[in-house]
C-alpha cells in the first residue's frame, strides 16, 4: 500500500522494535495509553518503563476496560485513543470495544502483541488470529513481523484512524519484531493512494440542495455525530439559523447544538421526542447531516419520510442510499459543505411549521415529561434524577452513559451547553461501556466534570474498573440508576412478551460496600427528600463518588416507537 | 430483479485483503458465484473479478462498501452485456470410453474444445466459454466416463474505458502528491 510519508524527523536511530513503537507514539503526540500487559507484548512494556516521563500507561483491570477507556478518552479529547494488549485472550478481549468504536466512528489505534513469527499458525500458547478476527470490525489492520515495518505501519495507522470517517485500526506485532533491531526514523503519513478520506464537494449537488431547501415549506434537519467529528458545530448553527429550519438530533449528535437553542426540536428515534418523530412523516424536505439513518432512528423504513425529498450530507459515500433513498447527496466534510450550502440558501423562517413541533411538545410534556420529571409516585424516577443533575452541572458536564433505559432517559433529559459532551455506546449498544469510558473521558478532559450514569446491570459488567478509577484517582462521578432489573429488556417483556420476565430481575450486591473496597465513597438514595443533598455531596466530593439511586422497579421509558412500527406511530404510553 | 453482475475491484496487493473483501459479502448473507484475482494492467495494482447474482440496488451498495476498504483503489460493477467474459473448464475422461468413433472429433469441432493431455487411462479436455457452454459440455461428457472436472471463476474485461481511466487518474494524483511532498522535504 503506497503512502505519502512526510515530516521526516532527525536522522535514523539504531534501536529495537519495542522502543521504535513508543517513539512512533511520541511522534504522534500520544502521552496517555490504556492497556494490560502479557507475554507477547512484554518487550513493549519493558520499553515503556523508560518512557514513564512522556507516556502515561493506565493499567485497567480487563482489556475490555482498556478499550472502552480509550474510546471515552478519544471522544472527550478529540485525539486518537491508544490501547495495548497482549496476544490471544488479551487481543480478543478488545473485540467488543473495537466493534463499538467501528460503528460509532471513534478513532483508535489498538496495538496487540503476537507470538513470535516462527510460531504463527502453530496454535502456540496465547496465539489467536486477531488479524482475521478483527478484520470486519476495524477500519484497517496490519500484522507486523519485522521491526523495520513498525514506523510505516504506525504512521498509516494514525492517519487512517483519524482521517475521513474515523474508526479503529489494529496493529498486531509479533514478539520477535519487538526484539529485532532496526534503523529507526519516523515520517508521518499524509496520504495513502488507495484511500480518499474526504470526497470532494460537488457544487452542483450543493446548488440542487439549496434549491430544494429554498422552496421547502416544512423542512426538517436531522443531525448526527458527523457534526461533532467534523468540528462543524458553528457551521451547522449558522445553517439552521439562516434557514430557520427545526433540527432534531440522533443519540450521537446530542450536544452538537445546545439543548436550549430555539431550533433544537429534540431527539429522534425509538425513545426520542414526539414532535421530531411524528413530523418526520409530514416534512417536505429532510436534510440529514452526518448521520446514517440507523434503524433505531427510522423505525419501519417502508413508512419513513416517503413524502419528503431527502438531502444527505456525509463524508462516507457508502452511507448514501444505504438505508434511505436520497434525492440529493452532498458528499464531503460537513464543515465545508455546510458553509457552501449556507452561502446558497436564502434567509428564511418557518414559524407555522415550528409551531407544529411546539404543539407536539405540549402533548409530550403533559403525557410523558411532566409525570417523569415531577412524579406523584412514591418511587424516584430516572428523569427526576437527571433533572436534579442538570441543576448541579448547569449543562457544562460530560455525560457518559451505558445502554438501556437509563441511557435513553439521561440522553432525553440532560441539558447541554457544550458540544462533544455526550459519550455513549450508540450503534453497538454495549453494556459495560460506561464505567471505563467515563474514566477515559475524565483523563481526556481533566478540567471537565464527568458524570457516569449507569444501570445496575451494565455497572456489573465492568465494575472491576472501579479499581482503575481508584488507582488513577480520576474524579469520575458515578450514578447508578438502580431498578434491580435489566430494565429495557424487562420493558419489552412487559409490552411485547406478555410480562413474562424471563431472566431480567437482578439480586444486586451492596454497591456502596463494593465502592468502599475500592476506596470510593458512596451513598444509597431511596427517598426524594435525599436526592438533592446527596447529589450535592457527590458533586462537591474532590474525588470519585458513587450514588446508588433506587428508582421505580417497573418504570418504562416513553415515548416509544415499537420495533417494526413507523416513526409516526410513536406511543406516548 | 436479480441477475448476474460482474464486480471489478482494483486493489493494493496485501495479505488479508481477500478476507476483507469476502466479509463485505458474508456479513450481508450473500453468496459469491465466482471470484478471480490476478495482477492488472496497471503495475502494482491487483484486480479482483467477482460474480454476484443479485439486484442492481444491492450491487450498487456493495461496490460502495468495497471502495470504503482502505486498500481498494476503485470498484465498479457491470452487467454481462457490458463485459467480455470467459470461464475455463477441464474435464478428465476415461480414454477407453471417450475414444469411441467420432466422439472426440465432435467435441473438438463443434465446441472448440481441445485435448490438453492424453495419459494411459484418461485424457483431459479443456473448454473455454461462458458458464452455460461449459455446463453443456459437462452434461454431454457425463455418459462417456467423466472421472473429474474443474471450472474456473469468471475473468472479465470491461467494455468501457472509464473505470481504468479513473483508476489511472487516482494513481496519478497520488503520485503528484508524493512528488510534491518529497520536494517539500528537500526544500
Amino acid at each position: 500500500m503506497e503512502a505519502v510519508l512526510t515530516k521526516a524527523i532527525t536522522k535514523a536511530i539504531e534501536t529495537q522494535g519495542a522502543d521504535a513503537l513508543l517513539r512512533c507514539l511520541r511522534a504522534e503526540d500520544v502521552d496517555l495509553i490504556f492497556g494490560y500487559p502479557g507475554g507477547a507484548i512484554m518487550p513493549v512494556y519493558d520499553a515503556l518503563y523508560s518512557y514513564q516521563e512522556s507516556i502515561r500507561h493506565v493499567l485497567t483491570r480487563h482489556e475490555q476496560g482498556a478499550i472502552h477507556a480509550a474510546q471515552g478518552y478519544a471522544r472527550a479529547s478529540g485525539k486518537v485513543g491508544v490501547v495495548m494488549a497482549t496476544s490471544g485472550p488479551g487481543a480478543t478481549n478488545l473485540i467488543t470495544g473495537i466493534a463499538d468504536a467501528m460503528i460509532d466512528s471513534t478513532p483508535l489505534v489498538c496495538i496487540t502483541g503476537q507470538v513470535g513469527s516462527p510460531l504463527l499458525g502453530t496454535d502456540a500458547f496465547q496465539e489467536t488470529d486477531i488479524i482475521s478476527i478483527s478484520m470486519p470490525v476495524t477500519k484497517w489492520n496490519f500484522q507486523v513481523t519485522r521491526a523495520a515495518e513498525i514506523p510505516e505501519a504506525l504512521a498509516k495507522a494514525f492517519f487512517i484512524a483519524k482521517n475521513g470517517r474515523p474508526g479503529p485500526v489494529l496493529i498486531d506485532i509479533t514478539k520477535d519484531a519487538q526484539f529485532e533491531a532496526l534503523s529507526f526514523s519516523y515520517n508521518k503519513c499524509s496520504s495513502i493512494r488507495s484511500y480518499r478520506p474526504v470526497p470532494p464537494i460537488d457544487m452542483s449537488c450543493v446548488e440542487s440542495a439549496a434549491r430544494l431547501i429554498n422552496s421547502a415549506q416544512k423542512p426538517l434537519v436531522l443531525f448526527g455525530q458527523g457534526v461533532i467529528l467534523g468540528h462543524a458545530e458553528q457551521a451547522f448553527k449558522a445553517f439552521i439559523e439562516k434557514t430557520g429550519i427545526p433540527a432534531a438530533w440522533t443519540l450521537l449528535g446530542l450536544s452538537a447544538l445546545p439543548t436550549d437553542h430555539p431550533l433544537n426540536v429534540g431527539m429522534l428515534g425509538m425513545h426520542g421526542n414526539y414532535g421530531p418523530n411524528k413530523l418526520t412523516n409530514e416534512c417536505d424536505v429532510l436534510i440529514a447531516v452526518g448521520m446514517r439513518f440507523d434503524d433505531r432512528v427510522t423505525g419501519n423504513l417502508s413508512k419513513y419520510a416517503k413524502q419528503a425529498k431527502v438531502i444527505h450530507l456525509d463524508i462516507d459515500p457508502s452511507e448514501i442510499n444505504k438505508n434511505v433513498a436520497v434525492d440529493v447527496p452532498v458528499l464531503g466534510d460537513c464543515r465545508e459543505s455546510l458553509v457552501a450550502l449556507t452561502d446558497k440558501v436564502k434567509r428564511n423562517s418557518h414559524p407555522v411549521w415550528l409551531e407544529a413541533f411546539r404543539e407536539c411538545d405540549k402533548i409530550e410534556m403533559e403525557k410523558v415529561i411532566q409525570p417523569e420529571l415531577y412524579p406523584n409516585s412514591k418511587d424516584l424516577t430516572m428523569g427526576e434524577v437527571i433533572k436534579e443533575v442538570n441543576y448541579f452541572t448547569k449543562g457544562e458536564a460530560i455525560l457518559v452513559t451505558d445502554v438501556g433505559q437509563h441511557q435513553m432517559v439521561a440522553c432525553r433529559y440532560t441539558a447541554f451547553k457544550k458540544s462533544n459532551s455526550n459519550i455513549t455506546s450508540g450503534g453497538l449498544g454495549t453494556m459495560g461501556f460506561c464505567l471505563p469510558a467515563a474514566l477515559g473521558a475524565k483523563l481526556g478532559a481533566p478540567n471537565r466534570e464527568v458524570i457516569a450514569v449507569i444501570g445496575d446491570g451494565g455497572f456489573q459488567m465492568t465494575l472491576q474498573e472501579l479499581g482503575t478509577i481508584f488507582q488513577t484517582g480520576a474524579a469520575v462521578k458515578i450514578i447508578i440508576l438502580n431498578n434491580q432489573f435489566l430494565g429495557m429488556v424487562r420493558q419489552w417483556q412487559q409490552l411485547f412478551f406478555d410480562k413474562r420476565y424471563s431472566s431480567t430481575e437482578l439480586m444486586n450486591p451492596d454497591f456502596i460496600k463494593i465502592a468502599e473496597g475500592f476506596g470510593i465513597e458512596g451513598m444509597v438514595v431511596e427517598d426524594r427528600k435525599d436526592l438533592s443533598s446527596s447529589l450535592k455531596e457527590m458533586m462537591e466530593a474532590p474525588g470519585s463518588y458513587l450514588l446508588d439511586i433506587r428508582v421505580g422497579k417497573e418504570d418504562n421509558v416513553f415515548p416509544m416507537v415499537p420495533a417494526g412500527a413507523s416513526v409516526s406511530e410513536i406511543r406516548l404510553a | 430483479m436479480k441477475k448476474d453482475f460482474t464486480i471489478t475491484a482494483f486493489t493494493e496487493n496485501h495479505i488479508g485483503l481477500l478476507n476483507r473483501i469476502t466479509s463485505v459479502f458474508t456479513r450481508r448473507h450473500l453468496n459469491i458465484e465466482s471470484l478471480n484475482t490476478s495482477e492488472s494492467q496497471v503495475p502494482g495494482i491487483h484486480r479482483f473479478t467477482i460474480v454476484l447474482h443479485s439486484t442492481e440496488e444491492m450491487v450498487k451498495k456493495l461496490v460502495l462498501q468495497l471502495e470504503k476498504q482502505i486498500e481498494i483503489v476503485k470498484a465498479v460493477y457491470h452487467t454481462d452485456e457490458e463485459t467480455v467474459f470467459q470461464e475455463i473448464s477441464l474435464f478428465k475422461v476415461l480414454v477407453e470410453r471417450a475414444s469411441q468413433p467420432n466422439l472426440i472429433e465432435r467435441i473438438i469441432r463443434d465446441r472448440n474444445a481441445r485435448i490438453l493431455s492424453v495419459e494411459k487411462d484418461f485424457m483431459v479436455i479443456e473448454n473455454t466459454g461462458h458458464k452455460e457452454e461449459n455446463q453443456e459440455l459437462l452434461s454431454f461428457l457425463k455418459p462417456f466416463g467423466l472421472i473429474d472436472y474443474v471450472k474456473s471463476g469468471r475473468v472479465a474485461l470491461i467494455k468501457e474505458d472509464k473505470p481504468l481511466k479513473e483508476l489511472r487518474k487516482i494513481l496519478a494524483s497520488s503520485k503528484k502528491e508524493k512528488i510534491a511532498s518529497e520536494s517539500n522535504e528537500n526544500n
